[in-house]
């Protein structure tokens, strides 16, 4: 363990120590000329934290830049803890996504656990109570034991945390490509409600005003969190497990129905929660916000361990802490809520007026630092960026289009692909009722959650199909926003707003930078377009493993409005005899299908294409038809076409099977992956008023009684299956891939 | 009549108790911190389902020591109701109100979804409303829900019929099918599946709010002039 005491300035400096905790020659260079002096190993390293990829956004600010943060509905946007936004009855809806990539990678039940807790703490940060975890996974094919123990402690680390924290898992995507085998992707999201006049601010406001520390006490776990995940994962990773913090949910629990009794007592000034880089960003962040500096006194910190370093407090990312600022002399009514539920509250430090962040240790000053540079000056890079050769390639290749042998083997292959197949293994772990809001669990295109003592419901998935980002980051982006959006209109709610998880490989590679940009200008010219601007987010950059970077995976986060609890709508079939519908004539597009995934092993030539227009109208019409009563389900057709959508509406209700004609080429017609369609029914009597509402909308057949998908062409049967063993198939996929042998 | 739904740190289904005995029963009821003095003032007491304590050391064995707990004993003395869900059950095992323990689910997993039960004995203050054998559809949402007693209990549970209600199809490997059992006085019920969350239709099924009914029901029968 390094030892602050013993490493002096001039040999920070001599032998370049700083570039092992992260720093460039050139930002050691800037820290000099902010501190006009050399800076000692406590400030170099909190410099180093500050300054990581993981804090500063040091990549990705340019890009960032360019999302639609705006509307009249937003009430907060990036920048907090989470964005907020406006649902109507003095009521608000917050919610964030953020990634934990790498401690999963090395630490799987630590490193989703603590995602988990991690976001939750930015909700309540704010002042919301958390009501609702999703999550966005990303592994390798479940085809060797390494990848399995990943997915599975994932999953159990993301169950044990959320449910023991009492807050619903409700809903989340999983897809597996060997691209994520040896980086997997975790995002965790949370979504919590508030009452507008609620909403806190992580602010270190009012000259002489305390500083308390609240939760856990600061361990040696953790440390330098911050910095590992701005880097490459290697053979060397292994060896960072001590990075991954460690979780305690119970703690979080207790620091939860704290800190929403907190909001209400009004000698809180700020209230902010140690994630990332700990207490050094809370702190720093605080002061920065409000224009004021502070002081702390660190042998103050409530510490585990014994003789810990101000490097280590610093930089030490314990879990289920948080940082509070509250009235001079009003200090013991915080303390006070925090000790019935029996956690530690002590004051630290004070606001000061001189802009500076000054830390004490055993009576020295331990760090004197612009509190301003640390948040601001960050040194910002435009990284060059280069067209990838592929990109280029997959252009100019003629379409791809699969030969389909038999139409109804096709269909059960592809219900058998783990992307597609029934994810129940993964959401009965989940709690996903608690709270007893949840209309809509796992399982639905979005998760619905009511609003209690109002006539109104919230909508929330997460989507980013990043094989077609892949194939061509813009479109691919485009795709991301409208499918997330598509989801929440099936549901019966208007999209609001969403959260980014943007994930991708290594920046300093011209190609995958390339990558970045083309899809946030995807992304951001389709929030535009659909009225969903980007309210909060998470950058994650370096997911590589043994130099090969990740899909670009920019994960999608929605959360959309239904006005009243009748239009919520079911994502499958309701009744025989109602008539079926899909919105949009399908085209040859199969370049990163999941059937070219199944034929092929790989994905190749163009994405599908995408008319922004034509989405922004099909949606409004849909959800116009969905709040006009006259739609029984709505589906999106997604991976796998319309095939799998027709299958997928028919695995709720066993009693139920469908009839529907088809026209054209059948493997087109069943298996293309063209954009912006759905699959709706419709009840006999609501035929002619859904017609004269959705413009796009052909009638292919009705659903039946027989428990059978039945496939016509010009009269002859194509594709005739049991529902039953269909559905056998997807559900019994996955649990089969777990336990083959590897 | 007035509910107390008891909390302590870690619970985390105590709100969607209360809601389930305000709102959807339309009951007085009160969130009770695990350090309040008595019960004196309330009718019965609901121990709600989360994680008391994180679980830690085992489910329900913390929570089992506290004060609250000697009051409830009192309270259940007197033979006022008192229903003990999942996590409550497991405190209900732990503190001696009930017989037998837990172990974790046979597949070593936590599981969460409606689960059917079998109505076993419609004769308690708790389940008069249902018929006899009725089949109900419930929520279930642990990870150590696998009842167990030896044998010489489960004759006795059998033979004084305590055993309130079975899983159609068992998921968790508890012994005979076991969700639910009442004490000998027929008064403290522990259960598994969460009636609290079948309350309205619209969250899935309503099945659970005969439960609450029931209580509500009998306690105005025994305690109301003129009922």
């Amino acid at each position: 363990m390094l030892q602050a005491p013993e490493i002096t300035p001039e040999i920070i400096e001599k032998d370049g120590l700083y570039r092992d905790m992260g720093l460039t020659d050139e930002e050691y260079q800037l820290i000099k000329n902010i501190l006009k002096r050399q800076p000692n190993f406590t400030e170099t390293g909190i410099f180093s934290v500050m300054w990581s990829e993981h804090c500063s956004y040091k990549t990705s600010k340019p890009l960032l830049k360019k999302f639609p943060t705006k509307a009249p509905h937003v009430l907060q946007g990036p920048g907090e803890g989470a964005g907020i936004v406006d649902i109507g009855d003095g009521q608000a809806v917050v919610f964030k996504i953020e990634s934990h990539n790498h401690p999963s990678a090395v630490e799987p039940y630590q490193g989703a656990a603590t995602g988990v807790g991690g976001i939750i703490r930015d909700v309540f940060s704010m002042g919301a109570r958390p009501i609702a975890i999703l999550n966005s996974l990303r592994f390798g094919n479940l085809t060797t034991g390494r990848v399995k123990y990943l997915f599975e402690e994932v999953v159990n680390g993301i169950a044990g945390y959320g449910n023991c924290v009492g807050v619903p898992t409700v809903g989340g995507e999983v897809q597996f490509d060997n691209c994520y085998e040896g980086n997997p992707l975790v995002n965790a999201m949370c979504v919590g409600l508030i009452d507008q006049k609620d909403i806190q601010k992580g602010i270190a406001a009012g000259i002489g005003n305390t500083v308390i520390y609240a939760g856990s006490r600061t361990g040696r776990d953790g440390i330098h969190g911050a910095t590992f995940a701005s880097e490459d994962l290697s053979e060397e990773s292994e060896s960072k497990r001590p990075s991954v913090q460690v979780g305690d949910p119970f703690m979080e629990k207790l620091l939860i129905e704290a800190c929403l009794e907190v909001i209400h007592c009004d000698a809180l000034v700020g209230m902010q929660d140690m994630g990332a880089a700990g207490l050094t960003s809370s702190a720093s962040e605080m002061a920065s916000k409000a224009g004021t500096g502070m002081e702390m006194d660190l042998d103050l910190v409530p510490q585990r361990e014994l003789d810990m370093t101000p490097y280590e407090l610093m930089l030490s990312e314990s879990q289920e802490r948080m940082l509070l600022v509250a009235e001079k002399g009003r200090e013991q009514e915080i303390i006070d809520i925090f000790e019935k539920y029996g956690l530690q509250a002590v004051a630290v430090g004070r606001v000061t007026d001189d802009h500076q962040f000054r830390l004490l240790h055993k009576g020295k000053v331990v760090a004197d630092i612009p509190v301003d540079s640390l948040a601001e000056d960050a040194p910002v890079y435009h990284k060059p960026s280069a067209v990838p050769a592929y990109f280029e390639e997959f252009q100019k290749m003629d379409a791809y289009y699969p030969e389909v042998k038999s139409h109804g083997e096709a269909l059960k292959a592809l219900l058998q692909q783990p992307t597609i197949a029934s994810k129940e293994w993964v959401y009965d772990q989940y709690d996903s009722m608690v709270q007893t809001n949840t209309v809509f669990a796992p399982g639905s295109d979005a998760a619905v959650l009511r609003v209690r003592d109002y006539d109104k419901a919230l909508a929330m998935t997460t989507d980013c199909n990043s094989r077609y980002i892949y194939l061509d980051p813009e479109t691919g982006g485009k795709i991301a926003v409208a499918e997330a959006a598509r989801n929440i209109v099936c549901s019966g709610a208007r999209p609001l707003a969403l959260t980014d998880g943007l994930n991708f490989g290594n920046p300093d590679k011209p190609e995958n930078f390339w990558q970045m940009e083309k899809s946030v200008d995807g992304m951001s010219e389709a929030s535009l377009k659909l009225n969903t601007p980007v309210i909060s987010g998470n950058v994650s950059l370096y997911n590589e493993s043994n130099n090969q970077a990740i899909f670009p995976t920019p994960v999608v986060g929605m959360v959309g409005l239904h006005e009243s609890l009748d239009h919520i709508t079911p994502s499958f079939f309701q009744a025989k005899g109602d008539a079926i519908y899909v919105i949009g004539e399908a085209n040859s597009e199969f370049g990163g299908s999941e059937l070219q995934n199944v034929m092929e092993n790989k994905y190749f030539g163009k994405a599908p294409a995408i008319d922004l227009d034509v989405e922004v109208k099909r949606q409004s019409q849909l959800l116009k038809a969905i709040q006009s009563g006259v739609v029984a389900s709505a589906h999106d057709l997604a991976e796998g076409g319309l095939a799998i959508a027709l299958a997928e509406s028919l695995f709720s209700k066993e009693e139920l099977g469908c009839e529907v004609d088809l026209n054209g080429d059948l493997t087109v017609q069943l298996f293309s992956e063209t954009q912006s369609r759905f699959l709706v029914s419709v009840k006999p009597e609501h035929q002619t008023a859904f017609e004269s509402l959705v413009e796009d909308a052909k009638c292919i057949g009705k659903v039946t009684a027989s428990a059978g998908l039945v496939v016509k062409q010009s009269e002859g049967i194509v594709v005739d299956e049991k529902v039953e063993t269909l559905k056998g198939l997807w559900k019994g996929a996955i649990p089969c891939l777990l336990k083959s042998k590897a | 009549m007035k509910f107390a739904v008891i909390v302590f740190p870690g619970s985390n289904c105590d709100r969607d108790m209360y809601f389930a005995a305000k709102d959807a029963l339309g009951a007085d009821a009160e969130l009770v911190w695990y350090q309040s003095a008595n019960l004196e003032n309330y009718d019965a007491v609901l121990l709600p389902g989360g994680f008391s304590y994180g679980d830690y050391l085992r489910t329900g064995a913390i929570a089992s020591t506290s004060h609250i707990v000697t009051e409830i004993k009192q309270h259940a003395a007197k033979g006022k109701p008192v229903l003990g869900v999942c996590n409550g059950f497991q405190i209900l095992l732990e503190s001696g109100l009930l017989p037998g323990a837990m172990l974790r689910n046979k597949n070593l997993k936590f599981m969460c979804h409606f689960e059917k039960l079998v109505v076993e004995n419609n004769q308690t203050m708790f389940t008069s409303d249902y018929r006899e054998k009725e089949v109900i559809s419930l929520p279930i949402a642990h990870g150590e829900g696998n009842y167990y007693c030896d044998e010489a209990t489960l004759l006795k549970l059998k033979e004084n019929n305590q055993i309130v209600f079975t899983y159609a199809n068992n998921p968790n490997g508890s012994v005979s099918d076991i969700a639910g059992i009442v004490n000998e006085e027929g008064n403290v019920l522990g259960m598994m599946p969460h009636p609290e969350r079948a309350v309205e239709a619209i969250l899935g099924g309503a099945d659970g709010l005969k439960l609450f009914k029931s209580v509500l029901t009998n306690w105005r029968e025994a305690y109301v002039a003129g009922a």
